[in-house]
Order: structure tokens, then C-alpha cells, then sequence
């Protein structure tokens, strides 16, 4: 049950509605520039090569070329973590790596230039999957990083990082323990997040040492912080984000393309866009992580998890800034959903040579569960046990607690997630559903169906710091100084509600600065599921700041003490005596009164979401048909009823729920190429074979801000993919184990036609 | 304004190639050619809509006519505006995101306001291929199904997931015939 409030919870158009819809809403590639030259990126063929000799005199004496940049032409700039990765290097790590850099007049010109680049390659053996990157002896993607591993941990997370977990005794755990499972899954399919616009960036050198870059990102101000760190601290940057055309956590690592961008405008005095065609999005640009468990569990027969034990191997791709984060943050959600007092869980990232890995809707939880849950289903099918009970028993409660990405231990500060996941079962029909492991639910000729279930929390939304202004005008109107730039979530017109609801002013009458890192304060970014209490919070803090001052100035003209007032459609009053009242205007319009806000990361609340989902398999074909989907919740108060619907029908996409039904990322595992860079060959799923998705949303206040939400954006994708397999393992009465479960594989599950790999990794 | 101007399409004097087609009510002229402001035959539609003509309503995903992110309507069809040749328009009338509004009262097309309505969009970028494809598509079928209205838009590309609060959105306007 929400709150009463004026605009919270309400469902009213989004601020920038009437744009998208008229197409008047401006993306990076809207934009224009005056003099703008266009860069191309010339790409590596081999996944893994020296560069012995470039010859660019060719494509430099092409007309229209104003530069062309190779590894031998660029500061000593580097970024990635550790960071240790130049932007252009004398070595290429995968099909697409960066060689050479060009810009020109028109992006034809600058095609044309590439082809007249000579590059010759000294060609090494490629190490393409976990196995032969940790075989010994095997080839080394970086000369620094011995048998192909990159050191775990980040700065970033402080000196703590966790990086693994380490608690209790596990074999005392393991000796309580009425089953134990174990084994070797992995969530290796690779799949792309895939937003419909493609990832770019434009820069504008000044001499010495500015740059202005607009960019993809939904986070300029992060990019900022980033790009000076690539540029040694040397550069003053300013980041400016637009529209950004979906991002599902992938667009905050566009720090590769921006530097392309920065390095031509820099060599060539004029603004540079750098856009990446739908093949370079799919084929050079950042990729999920490669999950892999190698571990065993044990369980009580009352479904009490008792021990956890094993490895956890990160497919990293060549590089990565972001999965030592992830591998963080994914520890610590796994113990989230997990209330195991014995653990002994190390990691492992490798390096392999494909395409980079990067932050991606899920981060790190989502691979890390969707390894984990095949694991944890064999034991609770040892122990006889429902998934259901067993995974709404193990989730953090008031009591309980994690371990967080600092290496910290939290304890859970939050309310009790069984009421909603019951909600959930109880609109599925989990109990009348389910009829034990491997059997199906129902069977009707050759078709028979299946259910799952999964679960997933992340203590991100209260993560990283934030910080915004809110600027009061004599007219009785309101702006939000925030660098967010909107990539879908709605979140912008939440700001909106959240600050008309401290101020009580119409919606309509509260503006927003653009997201550019010159005009507002610090913001990580709308990332993960903090939206709405991170940055929510500083929004209210800077609004109440704002209204403070306004009272402080009209206290003295109306003779009352600052506390008695308040205000409402633009006038102060005095709230025992409402006749005491000014006008904002009276303050006069040669005044602005500004507040700020900022907000400390708190790691102890976190959101829940459950996922059931029910499958049809045809057993004639092999063909898995998700019929239906029901999502249960509990996000403390709704911000925005229809922008809380798309957040959570956005499971599928994304390389979400999707990712267990059809979704790879098709990698040849013998040349490293990636066969399906194209949105003919990468599958999505259409307006034709829609499943029913139903969401079960409880309200129960939560201790975050003064409207008591929290966000659950990020993880409406995590629970889906294991609950899938889950389903059809139950339909056809057999383990299924590799994602995502192709008809191929549902044949051979059967014994229907013989074995041999039928998915991404071949 | 807003007739086909057939009898100023293509002129071959001088021979200078011209192709002229009318976009949003207006009519336009290009010469074939590969100068500043000339339209290349490997130009597509959308490009010269995006770039010559400065209409960037009309997006671009994938440019290989798989996604639907870039549908106009020309001639009264949904086509895919990045598999189309300039060259190949003349003649043509052709409607985008920004000629759907009531030329003389500026109200918005049921569609657009329904989309709004409904937040039937989170990011947007796929909207207004949505919204021209379903225009078209209710041109020719004011009451479809819900059923029909899926075939209709399975072309089109969403991966918010938008699609459910689309179809509401599309079977709002179709109840009322608009």
C-alpha cells in the first residue's frame, strides 16, 4: 500500500513524451556540428596478432583525409582495469581490435581510407574460451598477466574489494549437510544487450588540453571521470550526454570510442564523430561476461543451505573496465539470495581473445546466478525439495546479511521479501503447478509444459554517491541541475515528481539542466537499480535544501519562524495561520534560490525479484515456447505505475529471460570471429510470440527516502534465465544445463538426435 | 502543398538526373549527382531524410532492413526508409514521424497522443518507426485485431520491451476506427 501523495504513484506522461513521439527528441546522431569530421576505426581480422608494419601513406594522401592514427602516433593514454590498456596498441587481442584510426570529410571518404591502410601481422594463436586460456603454456592475451589472469579487485571498491568469499567452515557445513551437489555450469552464451541505437561519440579539441565530448552514455558525468583518467589526469573534460537510444547498462563503458573521437579531433583540430555501425555494435563493442562454477553445495533436508564451496571463472573477453566490479557485486548478490553461513567461493577472471566484456543489465549477478542455480537445483532435487520454498527461505531477511562489493559485512536493514514472493506463487499457481523435479506440469500430446522459478537482490540501490541541484525561481518554478541523461527508465520525469512533491508544484512547471558534467554536480549515473533511492535521494535532499532558503527569506517578511511554514502551488505559508501567505514572485525576479543535495552510498537495503515462468516444449521439434511469466516485488512505493510495467516486461530483452530461450552471441571458437554481428542472425524476439507477463507489485515502505521506493529496474532480467532452464528440464523430464536451450539441444536432451554442442560455443 | 507534383518529378535536361519527391506535404528536388547537397545513388531514403532534409525523427538501428526503427510511409505503405534508394523515390509522397501531426491544427496523430498516453516507449528510439508502421498499417485495417496489430508491427524492433503498452496504445486508436 503506497503513500497519499499529490504526484507520486501517479501516472502522468513522461516529461519528454510529446518529443519521442513527434520525433523532436534529440540522440547523439541528431545532433549537428559545424565543420564536423567523421572517424572510422580500421579493425583487426585476426583475434590474435602483432602489428609488424603499417604503411598509412596511401590513405593520408586520399583527398578529404585529415588524419590517420596508429599506435606509433598517440599519447601513452591507457584505461580498462587495471588500467593498463592502451587505446591503440602494437598488438591486436580480437577480431575488431583497434589498428588504425582515421578521419575524413565524409564517413565514405573515411571507409575508403581504411581499405588503403597496409598492415602487416605477425599472426599468434588465439586462446578463445576459459579452458585453453588457463591451459599451460597457453598463449598470453596481455605479456603481463601470467597463465591469462587478470588480477581481481579495483581501486575503485577501495582496499578491501571483495574478491571472493570467505566465511565460516565449510567443512563443518558440508558435514551438516544432509545432500551435496556439485559440478561444473556455466552461463557462456555471450549475449548482446543490443539497444536499438548504436554506441558514438563526438569531441572537440582545444588546444592545450580541453575536450568536450558528446556521447551515448546515460552517464556523462562517469565518463568524464573516466576519460581524465585515460588522459593521465592531463586534460580538462567535459562530458554532455543526449536522448541515449537504450543502454541496459552497456553504455557506460564507451570510453574506447570517446578516446577514438578525442585522439582525431585532437590530431585534426576539428570535432570528430565516431559512430559504430550495427556490426561494429555487435562485433567490437562490450559484451556480458563468460560465467563458469566449478563447486558443490550442501543441504539440509528443510532446504537450510549449509555450505558453498568451488570457483568462479570470468570470461572477461580481452579487457574489461568493469568485471572486477562485477565479480564484486555479483558475490555479494549470490549471498543476497543465498544465507549460507559457510562459504569458500574464490574467483578467477581470464582473459581470452574476444571482444571486450563490459557492464551489461544484471552485472555479474545475473552470470554469476544463472551459473549457480543449475548447481543449486540438483541438490534441492537430492533433497526432494520445492524451489520455491527453498529459495524464498534462503533470501536476506531482517537478521540476515552480505558481505558487499567493499569487502564489508552489512547487516540487512530492509523488510521481509516472503509476502510478495507469495503473492507471486500464489497469482501463478506455483503449488498447484508444481508436481516435483523433472516431471512436467501437464502434457497434451507432444507438448508438454514446465515451470521455474528464480530469484534475484541487489543491495546497488543505494550505491556510489550522488549528488544534484535544485534552483527555485521567482515565478514558482523549479529546476533540476543532474547529470542523467534519459535512456528509458523514466526516471527524469521521476526526478520531476520527487521534487514537485517536496515543493508541491506541478510537475510541469519543474524543468531539467541537459546532462552535462560543466553545468551540474557529481553523478555516477543512472546505472544498476539506484535510480530511485541514490539518486532519488539527492533530488529530495536538494529540493528540501532549496525550500529551506525559500523559508528562511520569507520567515521575516510574514513574522514567523521559518519552521511554521509551507508551501504549496507556488506560495508561502504559514501552516497554522494560512492567511499569513507570500507569493514566490514577492521574492523577486532578480532572485534564485538554490539547493543541493548529495548522497552517501548505503549498502544495506536491497530489492528482490522473483521470477516464475512457465514453458512449452514440443518435443516433435524441440522448440521452447515461453508461454507465461509472473514477476513478484515488493518496491516499497511505486514512482510511476506504466514506467514500473516497462522496467519489468524488460526481463525479456536484454539479453535477459531471452538469453536462456534463443539468445547467443555465435563465437567461432576456432577463429574468434563472431558469426552473428547482425540483427537478421542475432535473434530477438518480435511482436508475433509475446508471452503473458503478469506483475505482482507490493508497496511496503521502505527505511530509503522520505517516499520509502526502491528501484528494481536493473534486476527484472537476472531471476529469468535459470528459472527457464529450470521449466524446460522439468517439461521434458531431463537436465538442461547450457543456455540457451535451442531446439538442438532439447532434441538431444531427449535422445532425440545425437550429441555434439548446439549453441554458441563451438 | 501537400499533392504529388508527378508533373515536376524527374526533368532529364542537360543531362542533369533530378529526382523530386514530396516529403511531409512539401515537394523537393535533388540533382543525382555526388557534389555538396547532391543526392548520390547510393544514397538511401533515410540518410537524405536524416541528413539533407535535417528530418532525424526517422532513425536508424540496424540500416539492413531488419529492425523497422527507420519506417516511413511513401505512397500510402510502410516501407523501411534504409532499404530504399533515394533515387528510387521520385514522385513519391512520403509522411515521417514529423509530418504526422494535423498540418493546420498541429494536433498530434491519435497514435502519437496514445503512445503518450499509454508510455507506450522507454527509450524511444524505436518509437517512431512504431508509430508509422501502426499508421499505416490502420490506414488500411482501422479495426484489426490484437492479433493483427502483432503481425502488423513483428518487423519492428523494441528492446526496452515496450511492446505490451504499444499494443494497448494501438488498440486504443483502433476501438474508435482513427
Amino acid at each position: 500500500m503506497g503513500g497519499n501523495y499529490r504526484y507520486i504513484g501517479k501516472q502522468m506522461p513522461r516529461m519528454d513524451a510529446g518529443a519521442i513521439v513527434t520525433g523532436s527528441a534529440l540522440y547523439l546522431d541528431d545532433l549537428k556540428f559545424q565543420n564536423l569530421l567523421h572517424g572510422k576505426v580500421l579493425r583487426s581480422p585476426y583475434a590474435h596478432a602483432l602489428i609488424t608494419h603499417v604503411d598509412k601513406s596511401k590513405a593520408e594522401a586520399l583527398p578529404g583525409v585529415a588524419a590517420v592514427l596508429t599506435w606509433q602516433d598517440i599519447p601513452e593514454w591507457m584505461g580498462g582495469t587495471p588500467r593498463r590498456l592502451r587505446v591503440l596498441d602494437r598488438k591486436v587481442r580480437y577480431v575488431g581490435d583497434a589498428v588504425a584510426l582515421v578521419a575524413a570529410e565524409t564517413e565514405e571518404i573515411a571507409e575508403e581510407a581504411l581499405d588503403l591502410i597496409d598492415v602487416e601481422y605477425e599472426v599468434l594463436q588465439p586462446v578463445l574460451d576459459i579452458d585453453s586460456a588457463l591451459k599451460p603454456g597457453a598463449p598470453l592475451v596481455h605479456e603481463e598477466y601470467p597463465g591469462n589472469i587478470i588480477p581481481g579487485g579495483t581501486k575503485l571498491l577501495g582496499p578491501k574489494c571483495l574478491k571472493g568469499l570467505c566465511t565460516g567452515d565449510v567443512a563443518k557445513g558440508f558435514s551438516d549437510a544432509d545432500v551435496i551437489a556439485e559440478g561444473t555450469f556455466g552461463y557462456e552464451n555471450i549475449p548482446n544487450a543490443l539497444p536499438a541505437e548504436s554506441v558514438g561519440a563526438v569531441a572537440a579539441w582545444e588546444d592545450p588540453d580541453k575536450v568536450t565530448v558528446w556521447g551515448t552514455s546515460q552517464a556523462p558525468y562517469m565518463d568524464k571521470v573516466i576519460l581524465s583518467h585515460v588522459f593521465n589526469r592531463a586534460v580538462q573534460v567535459r562530458c554532455i550526454g543526449s536522448h541515449v537510444g537504450g543502454s541496459f547498462g552497456t553504455k557506460i563503458t564507451c570510453w574506447q570510442i570517446q578516446t577514438y573521437a578525442v585522439l582525431l579531433s585532437k590530431a585534426t583540430g576539428r570535432p570528430v564523430k565516431v559512430w559504430l555501425t550495427k556490426e561494429e555494435h555487435l562485433a567490437a563493442f562490450t559484451l556480458r561476461i563468460g560465467s563458469r562454477i566449478q563447486a558443490r553445495v550442501g543441504m539440509k533436508n528443510d532446504g537450510t543451505i549449509t555450505a558453498i564451496q568451488g570457483t568462479w571463472y570470468v570470461d572477461s573477453g580481452y579487457y574489461s573496465l568493469t568485471t572486477q566490479t562485477q565479480v564484486a557485486v555479483g558475490l555479494g548478490e549470490l549471498m543476497i539470495m543465498t544465507q549460507c553461513p559457510n562459504w569458500d567461493l574464490k574467483t578467477m577472471i581470464v582473459a581470452t581473445n574476444r571482444t571486450a566484456s563490459g557492464c551489461t543489465r544484471g552485472f555479474g549477478g545475473q552470470e554469476l546466478e544463472c551459473s549457480f542455480m543449475p548447481l543449486l537445483s540438483l541438490a534441492m532435487e537430492k533433497a526432494g525439495l520445492d524451489p520455491f520454498e527453498v529459495l524464498k527461505k534462503n533470501y536476506v531477511r531482517p537478521g540476515g546479511g552480505y558481505f558487499w562489493r567493499d569487502g564489508e559485512w552489512y547487516q540487512y536493514g530492509g523488510i521481509d521479501f516472503s509476502k510478495a514472493m507469495d503473492a507471486g506463487a500464489k497469482q501463478f499457481g506455483w503449488k498447484e503447478k508444481w508436481k516435483g523435479w523433472l516431471t512436467p506440469s501437464a502434457v497434451n500430446g507432444s507438448k508438454r509444459r514446465g515451470i521455474g522459478v528464480g530469484v534475484h537482490g541487489n543491495a546497488d540501490v543505494g550505491e556510489d554517491a550522488a549528488e544534484a541541484y535544485v534552483q527555485l525561481r521567482h515565478d514558482g518554478t523549479a529546476t533540476i541541475f543532474l547529470c542523467v541523461a534519459e535512456h528509458g527508465t523514466g526516471q527524469k520525469s521521476n526526478y520531476a515528481k520527487l521534487v514537485a512533491e517536496v515543493l508541491q508544484i506541478a510537475p510541469d512547471r519543474i524543468s531539467m539542466t541537459p546532462a552535462d558534467s560543466l553545468v551540474t554536480p557529481f553523478e555516477f549515473g543512472p546505472v544498476g537499480s539506484r535510480g530511485t533511492y541514490a539518486i532519488g535521494s539527492a533530488v529530495i535532499a536538494a529540493a528540501e535544501a532549496a525550500k529551506r532558503k525559500l523559508f528562511s527569506l520569507a520567515a521575516p517578511k510574514l513574522g514567523v519562524d521559518p519552521g511554521e511554514l509551507e508551501t504549496a502551488d507556488g506560495v508561502v505559508f504559514a501552516r497554522a495561520h494560512p492567511e499569513k501567505s507570500l507569493k514566490w514572485r514577492a521574492l523577486g525576479s532578480d532572485r534564485t534560490i538554490l539547493g543541493s543535495g548529495r548522497f552517501e552510498p548505503d549498502f544495506s537495503l536491497c530489492n528482490c525479484l522473483m521470477s516464475f515462468v512457465e514453458v512449452e516444449v514440443d518435443t516433435e521439434t524441440g522448440k521452447v515456447t515461453l508461454v507465461r511469466l509472473v514477476l513478484a516485488t515488493d518496491v516499497g512505493q511505486i514512482m510511476d505505475p506504466p514506467g514500473l510495467e516497462g522496467q519489468l516486461n524488460g526481463c525479456l530483452g536484454a539479453a535477459g529471460v531471452d538469453s536462456a530461450t534463443f539468445e547467443e552471441t555465435i563465437l567461432s571458437r576456432s577463429s574468434g570471429h563472431i558469426l552473428n554481428a547482425n540483427m537478421i542472425d542475432y535473434k530477438w524476439r518480435t511482436f508475433a510470440e509475446l508471452p503473458v507477463i503478469e506483475r505482482v507489485v507490493l508497496e511496503t515502505p521502505m527505511p530509503t527516502h522520505r517516499f520509502h521506493g526502491v528501484g528494481v529496474g536493473e534486476v527484472a532480467t537476472s531471476p529469468g534465465p535459470s528459472a527457464v532452464l529450470m521449466a524446460v528440464s522439468n517439461a521434458v523430464g531431463t537436465w538442461l544445463h547450457e543456455y540457451p536451450v535451442t531446439p538442438a539441444r532439447v532434441l538431444q536432451a531427449l535422445g532425440k538426435v545425437a550429441g555434439g554442442k548446439g549453441g554458441g560455443a563451438r | 502543398m501537400a499533392t504529388s507534383q508527378a508533373n515536376r518529378s524527374t526533368v532529364q535536361a542537360d543531362r542533369v538526373r533530378r529526382v523530386g519527391f514530396t516529403v511531409n506535404g512539401q515537394y523537393h528536388q535533388f540533382v543525382v549527382g555526388s557534389g555538396p547537397n547532391e543526392v548520390s545513388p547510393s544514397h538511401t531514403l533515410s540518410w537524405t531524410l536524416r541528413n539533407s532534409l535535417g528530418l532525424t525523427g526517422t532513425k536508424v538501428s540496424c540500416d539492413m532492413g531488419a529492425c523497422g526503427c527507420c519506417t516511413v510511409i511513401s505512397d500510402g505503405k510502410a516501407v523501411l526508409s534504409c532499404k530504399v534508394l533515394t533515387v528510387e523515390c521520385d514522385g513519391k509522397t512520403i509522411i515521417t514521424i514529423e509530418g504526422l501531426k494535423d498540418r493546420k491544427t498541429g494536433a498530434l496523430d491519435p497514435l502519437q497522443q496514445a503512445f503518450i498516453d499509454h508510455t507506450a516507449f522507454q527509450c524511444g528510439y524505436c518509437t517512431p518507426g512504431m508509430i508509422m508502421t501502426a499508421r499505416a498499417f490502420l490506414n488500411d485495417n482501422p479495426r484489426p485485431t490484437e492479433e493483427e496489430i502483432k503481425e502488423a508491427l513483428s518487423g519492428n524492433f523494441c528492446r526496452c520491451i515496450s511492446h505490451y503498452q504499444v499494443i494497448r496504445a494501438i488498440m486504443s486508436v483502433a476501438e474508435k476506427g482513427q
